[in-house]
């Protein structure tokens, strides 16, 4: 694991070694493998990143890129409920406002859990449960971390889902999830969340299940929440659309790890790297008329049992062959900043040297897109 | 032509005609299954699908979308409303009599998990058209289901291999081919690439795309992607509520929208571009969309349209031609001068 | 809510007027259509052609078969007389029968062998509901470990062995050979301490045979609970695991256990013969072979209708409890 440490001539180390983290929310080496028949299966290898207050990370991939294990990962949701046998391997750290949470007592991290980090979940009808009220099950997520009366809780209840735009709050309260629309059972989800004031909020996919234009209710929603509570936020989606609108920061995964992250003007304006490059090439645009076919990435996502040596997205890497930058090609390539790059905060993980690939950028792709 | 405000004169001959169609599916209760009323999923479709062409039909959840192309593929039987193929009533077509249309119009699914028999191999999946209608073709069943494998960039060499040996893009090339095989006209397509991810989706656009040039296709492809759509389609139908709220080619609908509930979709699909999301203008809507089984009065919009007054909520539009091929179904249209106030 | 109960319980007579009628059918109408007189299953081989009169007359065999149902029914609420052949019988309200063999009505003696079958059914049932679902809960916690499939491979034996076998062998294990257990037959109101003494044996081996099952419905079910987006959730939210697992696990994983619960219970009701054959309890399933030994057919007829009518009215008590359980159920 420490070969991450040890960073090539060309960049400079990722991100200081030692602790004491200076960001709230910071991510180190994270891996978590998770046993199975047919081998280890590496969700997440090596990701690292740091999230301030008040700042949004989108984090995007598509399935199987280990972006929604990372998120499960944070929550430390991995080792709780793991019975019996094919528990998941997990190593790295989490710093969250100073606290180290993989070293942590389980149950201090459960504290945390609801209170100071909170989740929002994809699909809301299948992750409330369909037996409770929703008033019971926000009420639930508040009392488990203060030691308040029913009735104190009930009216917190009421206010959140309020705030979050349910109409009649203290008679929606009394209702089953299935007795809300799929918009609505999303904003009691977000009303959950946020019944304990979390620093931090994940939210995995909060729109897919959603129609366009309850996405735009929920999506502008959460900007609104994000502005009056100072959270910081996580937003884990496979839509570039989605965390254009939201993020700050983007973090771009593939085959487990990160290839790419940074601000988020800079990776969409300036991606430097050919995974990026697919991911947008890929995607049909609402925003112009495109005379041009689409630009696919070749082959399927990669294995997670035999990632191969070096770069993960090599087999389907339409610039395999260009000659990397002193270094062997079955050689993982590591996240070095972009020189250059506004804030030096842009970083990417490719053979390719810089020229290279700014050539590639604005030659042949920007101009197809 | 037959429908006036279809501009179809000069231009290539409609494949399809639908009129007026209607799917009503009752919903009963009680012992003696009693009708309670209907979900009115369908509810007066009227539009044409020229040869060559690509019909994006777009709509959130409920709009009807997938039933229409169930109902124009006879899949499920209309209610109401005729559906012409080539100037043939198919409306009540029984199985028998669909039997030669089925050559003719194929349909692709969404879910390539699911629609494909895992206990089948590709070979007789892709085969089996053949086998139902009785037809052998040159150089034999074999021979012909590893020429479509490879039109639809498989390995014709994994004939014998099951699904479940197949990744979500590939799986989704084996209904293709399957639909393929005995050379529709006409192709409807329900949410092909939406459980695909990002890059695979591409690939299957792309695929489309070009089996469309190659063979001379037509397509009806519905969606929920707005930017999908805009990418694939010639002419886009909007629905809303078992309606045809706006009709017309993919530049103008995009570029000028005339119908309220068209250009609100249009403004919350999140664009891709972090530099512009401040800069645009967004509507949002209130709530979410009404219930099929009581659909709004008048125009089945207006709950949640702010341009809407007292005559929307009493009077149903009609989809009209508002421009040349720009069919629009709205009492306050947009891009468009307000007309003289006939009723007060 | 209201609506859905009236149904039920609507639904639930209806199935009760299903049950008497196909029940008068096997013991009256077919007899007739095949040739077999009903009046000689009655009174036995070796009768006079006198007392089969009598009985015909008596059970009103010659009138109208509608008019034999409608008796048969008004007999079940107001009690009917059965008269013919110079003698007369009375048979009170509610009349499942009149025994000619021992010249009785059959409700007093189904009302004594009732509680017994009852108290067996429901001690049993306590028993493995308690064993079954614990074990099937921390088997599915424990899943793929020693304890799981220990636990399992005991359950498929519970399953698979037969009553008969695991009774014997419990008997003669426990009692003949440790001397631990003491005969089941004392009555309740005789002795007590005796009484519970006696059923601890039957209980036991009743409900293994059925806490096997449910601990491998309760484990499978448990594993697929688990695994939906509203555990992740609770768990999300800060929960201790015992809440997760205790309130929010459980109340779904209760569902289907209550279904078959309640069809187990109905059964059981009039079919733990095997049972109380093997321990010489004097419940109905006793009664049930005794009458058939007996070739009393009224006993048989009545046994027939109380085990019926108790699943019918199980089937109700579990259709009320899904409305209390599942809001789904009651708001729909």
């Amino acid at each position: 694991m420490t070969d991450l440490h040890k960073t090539g001539a060309v960049g400079e180390p990722v991100r200081p070694d030692a602790a004491p983290p200076t960001a709230y929310l910071d991510v180190r080496d994270l891996r978590i493998h998770f046993p199975t028949d047919d081998g280890l299966v590496k969700s997440v290898d090596g990701l690292s990143f740091q999230l301030e207050r008040g700042k949004t990370l989108g984090i995007v991939g598509e399935s199987g890129s280990g972006k929604s294990v990372t998120s499960l990962g944070i929550m430390g949701l991995h080792t709780v409920g793991q019975y019996g046998r094919g528990k998941a391997r997990i190593s790295g750290e989490i710093w969250l406002d100073g606290k180290e949470l993989m070293t942590a007592d389980p149950d201090r991290v459960r504290r945390l859990r609801g209170r100071e980090m909170a989740m929002i979940f994809q699909d809301p009808l299948s992750a409330m449960h369909p037996y409770f009220t929703v008033g019971h099950q926000i009420v639930e997520a508040y009392r488990v971390h203060n030691d308040v009366d029913k009735k104190t809780a009930r009216k917190r209840a009421v206010e959140l889902l309020d705030r979050v735009g349910i109409p009649q709050p203290d008679r929606r309260v009394d209702d089953y999830p299935h007795q809300f629309s799929g918009g609505m059972r999303q904003r009691a989800m977000i009303a959950m969340a946020l019944v304990n004031n979390p620093d931090l909020l994940i939210a995995d996919e909060p729109t897919t299940a959603l129609d366009v234009t309850v996405q735009a209710q929920i999506l502008d929603l959460i900007r609104d929440l994000q502005k009056e509570f100072g959270s910081a936020v996580i937003v884990i989606t496979h839509d570039l659309g989605v965390v254009a609108e939201l993020a700050d920061d983007i973090l771009v995964m593939y085959g487990g790890r990160c290839v790419e992250r940074g601000p988020a003007e800079q990776v969409f304006h300036t991606p430097q790297h050919p995974y990026t490059w697919g991911l947008l090439g890929s995607m049909p645009r609402i925003d112009r008329e495109q005379t041009e076919r689409l630009i696919p990435v070749k082959g399927s996502p990669p294995s997670l049992i035999n990632v191969p040596a070096g770069c993960a997205f090599n087999p389907r890497c339409p610039y395999a062959d260009v000659p990397a930058a002193g270094v062997t090609r079955t050689e993982r390539p590591e996240l070095r900043p972009v020189t250059g790059a506004e804030g030096g905060r842009h970083l990417s993980a490719c053979h390719m040297s810089q020229e290279e690939r700014t050539r590639i950028w604005t030659e042949e792709i920007a101009p197809k897109l | 032509m037959s429908i006036p405000e279809q501009q179809t004169a000069g231009g290539p001959e409609p494949i399809l005609r639908v009129k007026g169609l209607v799917k009503h599916f009752p919903i009963t209760k009680g012992l003696l299954r009693r009708q309670i009323g209907a979900v009115q999923a369908v509810d007066g479709l009227t539009f044409d699908v020229l040869a060559g062409e690509t019909l994006g039909v777009v709509g959130e959840s409920g709009c009807g979308k997938s039933t229409m192309g169930r109902l124009i593929t006879r899949l499920l039987e209309p209610t109401g409303g005729t559906v012409e193929f080539q100037g043939k009533d198919i409306t009540h077509l029984g199985v028998a009599g669909m039997r030669p249309m089925r050559r003719d119009v194929q349909m692709i699914f969404q879910d390539p998990y699911s629609s494909l028999n895992p206990r089948h191999t590709v070979g007789t999946i892709v085969g089996a058209p053949f086998r139902l209608q009785g037809i052998k073709p040159e150089g034999g069943v074999k021979k012909e289901v590893q020429r479509l494998l490879g039109l639809v960039g498989l390995n014709p060499e994994h004939y014998n291999r099951y699904p479940h040996e197949f990744s979500g893009g590939q799986r989704q090339r084996i209904g293709i081919a399957r639909a393929l095989a005995l050379n529709p006209k006409l192709v409807v397509a329900d949410e092909p690439v939406s459980a695909l991810d990002v890059s695979i989706q591409a690939q299957v656009v792309n695929l489309l795309d070009d089996l469309q040039t190659e063979l001379g296709l037509t397509y009806v492809i519905i969606a929920h992607d707005l930017s999908v759509i805009r990418h694939v389609s010639d002419r886009i139908a909007v629905m809303y509520l078992g309606k045809l709220v706006e009709l017309t080619d993919r530049s103008s609908l995009y570029t000028r929208p005339m119908h309220p509930y068209t250009k609100a979709l249009l403004s919350a699909v999140p664009v891709p571009d972090p530099g512009r999301r401040t800069k645009r203008e967004r509507i949002l809507l209130k709530g979410d969309v009404p219930s099929p089984i009581s659909p709004p009065s008048g125009c089945r919009f207006h709950t949640r349209c702010w341009k809407a007054t007292e005559v929307c909520s009493s009077q149903e539009p009609p989809l009209v031609a508002l421009e040349p091929g720009h069919q629009v179904a709205c009492h306050h249209p947009e891009s468009v001068p307000e007309p003289a106030p006939a009723t007060a | 809510m209201f609506a859905y109960i009236v149904r039920r319980l609507f639904a639930a007579i209806v199935m009760l007027l299903v049950v008497i009628l196909v029940t008068f059918g096997i013991f009256f109408a077919i007899p007739k259509f095949t040739g077999t007189d009903p009046a000689l299953m009655y009174v036995g081989k070796q009768a006079d052609p006198e007392a089969i009169e009598g009985i015909r007359q008596k059970l009103g065999l010659g009138k109208p078969i509608l008019e034999q149902f409608w008796d048969f029914v008004s007999g079940l609420f107001a009690g009917r007389d059965y008269s013919g052949g110079g003698t007369s019988a009375h048979c009170p309200a509610p009349c499942f029968g009149y025994s000619f063999k021992h010249d009785l009505p059959i409700w007093p003696e189904l009302k004594e062998k009732l509680p017994v079958t009852l108290t067996l059914a429901g001690g049993a049932c306590v028993l493995w509901v308690i064993g079954g679902v614990l074990t099937g809960v921390v088997s599915a916690l424990k899943r793929g470990t020693l304890w799981d499939r220990t636990a399992m491979t005991v359950a498929l034996a519970g399953v698979s062995l037969p009553i008969y076998f695991t009774a014997l062998l419990s008997l003669a294990v426990f009692k003949y050979q440790l001397g631990w257990a003491e005969s089941a037959g004392t009555a309740f109101g005789d002795d007590p301490a005796s009484w519970f003494r006696g059923m601890i044996l039957p209980w036991v081996t009743l409900a293994f045979l059925y806490a096997a099952m449910y601990a491998r419905l309760t484990r499978a079910t448990m594993l697929e609970v688990l695994g939906e987006d509203y555990i992740r959730t609770a768990r999300a939210k800060g929960l201790r695991e015992p809440v997760v697992i205790g309130k929010h696990a459980m109340r779904s994983t209760m569902t289907p256990i209550l279904t078959i619960l309640g069809m187990d219970l109905g059964a059981l009701v009039g079919g733990a013969i095997l049972t109380e054959t093997a321990f010489s309890i004097k419940g109905l399933g006793a009664a049930a072979v005794t009458a058939i030994n007996e070739r009393d057919l009224p006993m048989i007829l009545g046994v027939t209708l109380i085990t019926a009518s108790a699943v019918v009215f199980a089937n109700v008590v579990v259709d009320l409890l899904y409305a209390v359980i599942d809001p789904r159920v009651r708001l729909s």
